[in-house]
């Protein structure tokens, strides 16, 4: 029932009363009401932007938050207000839901932030208006759209190859994406070249040529040098046909393969050259034979695997069917309307040209495009009055269809210029978060080595008194779990030397391990022995308490002052970031990962964008530590 | 054959006014511009003390019930579809038009198709807050379809079948076709003590004031708002 609806309950139950006489049985007992029926104003306080409304207002919507009892979780007692924590730019619009009972979208706000305020306040986004609901739906499914998108180029092209891929894979991938590997590149434009030179045999072969001595008429090149251009073209054809058996070869699914557009146009390409080669030379299949030599053009197309825009404008047309089909549909019933008038109006004329009306045609569509060639022309009046229609009305049925074709066109070209522009810009910005990343939460491993196990009595007490009670709290929890699975974290360069001093035969007393979600077996490697610059992978700390999975990836990164190399180049920014004990201020991260992280010992940035980062420079350390550390809490 | 022609000189004047919108590039929007000043129309209901004065209502609560009221309707009167439209909201079973009908007649004093706030708050008052004679006096004019004074067996049996018509189909036990013909019988039976043929309304309230039952319901709807 809608809210507004509540309204008149009192005024439906009071007419009741006109049931009374004519009732057969006594009436029930009306229900008895406990709450005060006073309205009173209720005080909303939204991150400081105070808002009254009548309580009566809020309970129209009982089953959003306002409208419920889960409001009461956010009074405040102290100043007698409901306080919310949130845009109050947004509140206004919730407000309004209640007053209006129509739910507005505001343009300028983002869709995503509007739709998690309407989660927040248990709206849901069905009921908006039908004046902003059109605009609404198309921003979100624009949004969506661009999520996709993101995504998609996230997972595509440029992320490494999993390490155990056949070579049918790869060479997949190879051809898909050829800026992987040079060799991919190097086939790349070796296939463009070919199918360049292929075209153009094909366009000069039929351009006369200076005759052979002894005769008086041009020949055309394509049978002067026959020898010349067969070789030719067979080279093409043993190159496309390599490439097109390769391409077979690789596919992940054969048959889509084959049925895919560009599949079919390699068939067709070089198909002609093998009938031609079967094909006995005789007379009546030699026509066949020439038809099937204008195949050969389709090469071109070809093209449209190394050039974009190609594909974007056959994107476009493709997007434009239906608007193309109209245009095709009033075209033809335009033209088979006019062809019939004039053909009648020109009927009577002698030696007239529209001699039938499929010659009217010709006539009509010449018209309608306004080409005019003028070798048919109405001579009678009738026949010129009804000609001059039928050129205005075909520069407006032309006209229609335009702007929609330009449009898609522009819409689908920017898309593209946006994904590539967005795969650059991943790039620098994966680099800089990885950075940023880096040497985050070393602080548990900083701890352990300042003695915080040891309690306050060590020297190094100082120092850990800069941390937070929560960073203390962490760290604590962590040294539970040490000590629950009796293994210790460590960082990758520590396990990674571990690893080969172990196959060298160098074993130390402590084992030290690196508890991770696969499992990986101890490792003997000092706690503090080696400092040297290296990533740890996927060290995470599953809090298995819980339903909520909160992994946090300990991802390690320490340089010393010395000539220190392998990171040195992405870390050029963090020279100058150095610790000092004396003043350290830096916070633990956690990242939460809502997925589980991928078993790669690279390091996987997590698939939510939901990184908040806090740069925190910190001074100069006697180790020479350099730390650069998100906090995201 | 006059009329023809003229009917013909008519159907040309209008061809040639449409040729002539055609030329100015007016054609369609003169149909817009009517629709747009018929439908703002504002009441506004007389003051604050005046309703407090001639009802049994607090001012607070005549607020209250304002505020409810110029929520749904903010031109201030509602109409008859919207008035079944609501009033069908409450009754999904069955069909509530017919009853909303009368009810709507009944609640619009001055029988200009349309309920003002003040048409709505003087019914409020009677039903909540009047004596039980007046409670009695507004049923009494709500079976009284055409206001004569007198209540007939057809007029009687047209408010119980719309009554029966908002139980809807599926009732237990089923509703028989002469259900309402019976209900009326009886009600005649208990009302009609001069056996007259039609009820007036000393009859009416004489007999509903002997009936225990129907005196101690009329008290049941004083804590409706």
């Amino acid at each position: 029932m809608a809210a507004g609806v509540a309204t008149w309950l009192p005024f439906a139950r009071a007419a009741a009363v006109g049931w009374l006489p004519l009732a057969k049985k006594t009436m029930p007992k009306p229900p008895v009401d406990k709450k005060s029926r006073n309205d009173e104003i209720l005080f909303v306080n939204v991150s400081g932007l105070r808002f009254q409304t009548w309580k009566n207002t809020l309970d129209r919507y009982p089953d959003t938050l306002l409208g419920s009892s889960e409001k009461e979780f956010f009074y405040n007692e102290d100043t007698q207000e409901y306080f919310f924590d949130r845009d109050p730019e947004m509140f206004r619009h919730i407000l309004n839901f209640y007053r209006t009972g129509k739910l507005h979208y505001p343009r300028q706000e983002c869709i995503q932030a509007f739709d998690e305020e309407l989660a927040f306040y248990g709206i849901v986004p069905d009921i908006i208006g039908d004046c902003c609901m059109e605009e609404y739906r198309d921003r979100k499914k624009e949004n969506q759209e661009r999520l996709a998108e993101d995504t998609e180029a996230e997972n595509a092209t440029d992320t490494p190859l999993p390490p155990h891929s056949t070579s049918r894979e790869r060479l997949w991938r190879a051809f898909e994406n050829p800026h992987t590997s040079t060799m991919a590149l190097v086939f790349y434009y070796v296939t463009g070249f070919f199918i360049a030179v292929s075209v153009i045999a094909n366009v000069v072969e039929t351009v006369p040529c200076r005759p052979p001595k002894g005769s008086k008429k041009d020949l055309p090149c394509g049978e002067k040098y026959t020898l010349a251009f067969f070789c030719m073209d067979t080279a093409c054809v043993l190159i496309f046909t390599f490439e097109y058996l390769m391409r077979l070869f690789a596919a992940p699914s054969r048959c889509k393969f084959m049925r895919s557009v560009m599949s079919v146009i390699d068939v067709v390409a070089i198909m002609p050259y093998y009938i031609g080669l079967v094909m006995p030379e005789n007379e009546d299949v030699s026509g066949a034979f020439v038809t099937l030599r204008v195949f050969r053009v389709f090469r071109i197309f070809k093209f449209s695997r190394h050039s974009q825009g190609l594909r974007i404008l056959g994107y476009t047309l493709k997007s434009c069917a239906s608007e193309l089909g109209f245009l095709l549909f009033s075209l033809t019933m335009a033209i088979i309307i006019f062809a019939t008038v004039m053909f009648y109006a020109e009927k009577g004329t002698k030696g007239t040209n529209f001699t039938s009306i499929p010659a009217s045609f010709w006539y009509t569509i010449v018209t309608m495009t306004t080409l005019g060639y003028g070798d048919m022309v109405p001579n009678t009046i009738a026949g010129k009055i009804f000609g001059s229609i039928c050129s205005l009305s075909g520069v407006l049925v032309i006209a229609l269809p335009v702007p929609v074709i330009v449009s898609n066109f522009s819409r689908i070209y920017h898309q593209n210029q946006r994904a590539d522009k967005m795969r650059a810009q991943q790039k620098v910005r994966l680099a800089r978060i990885r950075l940023a990343k880096k040497g985050t939460t070393n602080a548990f491993l900083q701890y352990k080595e300042e003695g915080g196990f040891q309690g306050r009595g060590s020297d190094n007490a100082l120092c850990l008194k800069n941390r937070s009670s929560f960073e203390h709290q962490h760290h604590h929890l962590l040294h539970c779990l040490e000590k629950t699975t009796n293994h210790e974290f460590t960082d990758e360069l520590t396990f990674s030397e571990m690893c080969m001093t172990e196959s060298v035969g160098y074993r130390t007393s402590r084992s030290t391990s690196i508890s991770s979600q696969q499992g990986v077996a101890t490792s003997c490697c000092p706690r503090r022995a080696k400092r040297r610059a290296i990533r740890l992978a996927n060290s995470t700390v599953s809090v298995s308490r819980g339903s909520v999975q909160e992994l946090d990836t300990l991802q390690v990164h320490k340089t010393s002052a010395g000539p220190q190399s392998s990171r040195s180049s992405l870390n050029a920014r963090t020279e100058d970031l150095k610790l000092n004990c004396e003043d350290r201020d830096f916070t633990a991260a956690i990242i939460s990962i809502p997925t589980p992280p991928a078993n790669t010992p690279d390091e996987s940035l997590p698939p939510s964008p939901a990184i908040p980062g806090i740069l925190r420079n910190s001074r100069p350390t006697s180790f020479t530590h350099e730390t650069v550390k998100i906090s995201s809490l | 054959m006059s009329g023809c022609a003229r009917c013909c000189k008519h159907g040309l004047m209008k061809f040639a006014l449409s040729v002539g919108k055609l030329v100015r590039g007016t054609l369609i929007k003169d149909n817009l511009d009517d629709d747009l000043e018929l439908s703002v129309v504002c009441h506004r209901p007389e003051g604050l003390e005046q309703l407090e004065a001639q009802t049994n209502f607090s001012k607070k609560e005549l607020q209250v019930l304002y505020r409810g009221f110029k929520n749904e309707c903010p031109s201030g009167a509602v109409n008859e579809e919207t008035f079944k439209q609501i009033y069908s909201q409450f009754f999904p079973h069955g069909d509530a038009s017919t009853y909303a009908h009368y009810l709507f007649n009944s609640f619009d004093s001055s029988q200009n198709g349309s309920i003002k706030f003040e048409d709505f708050v003087t019914a409020l008052s009677i039903l909540l807050r009047g004596t039980t004679t007046e409670k009695l006096e507004w049923t009494f004019n709500l079976y009284d379809i055409n206001r004569d004074g007198y209540i007939n067996k057809e007029e009687m049996t047209n408010i119980v079948k719309a009554i029966y018509d908002m139980m809807g189909r599926f009732t237990y036990p089923a509703l028989k076709t002469d259900t309402p013909k019976q209900h009326v019988d009886a009600f005649f039976q208990k009302m009609d003590k001069n056996r007259d043929g039609v009820v007036t309304l000393d009859e009416f309230i004489l007999s509903c004031q002997e009936d225990e039952n129907i005196m101690r319901s009329l008290q049941l709807f004083e804590n409706v708002i």
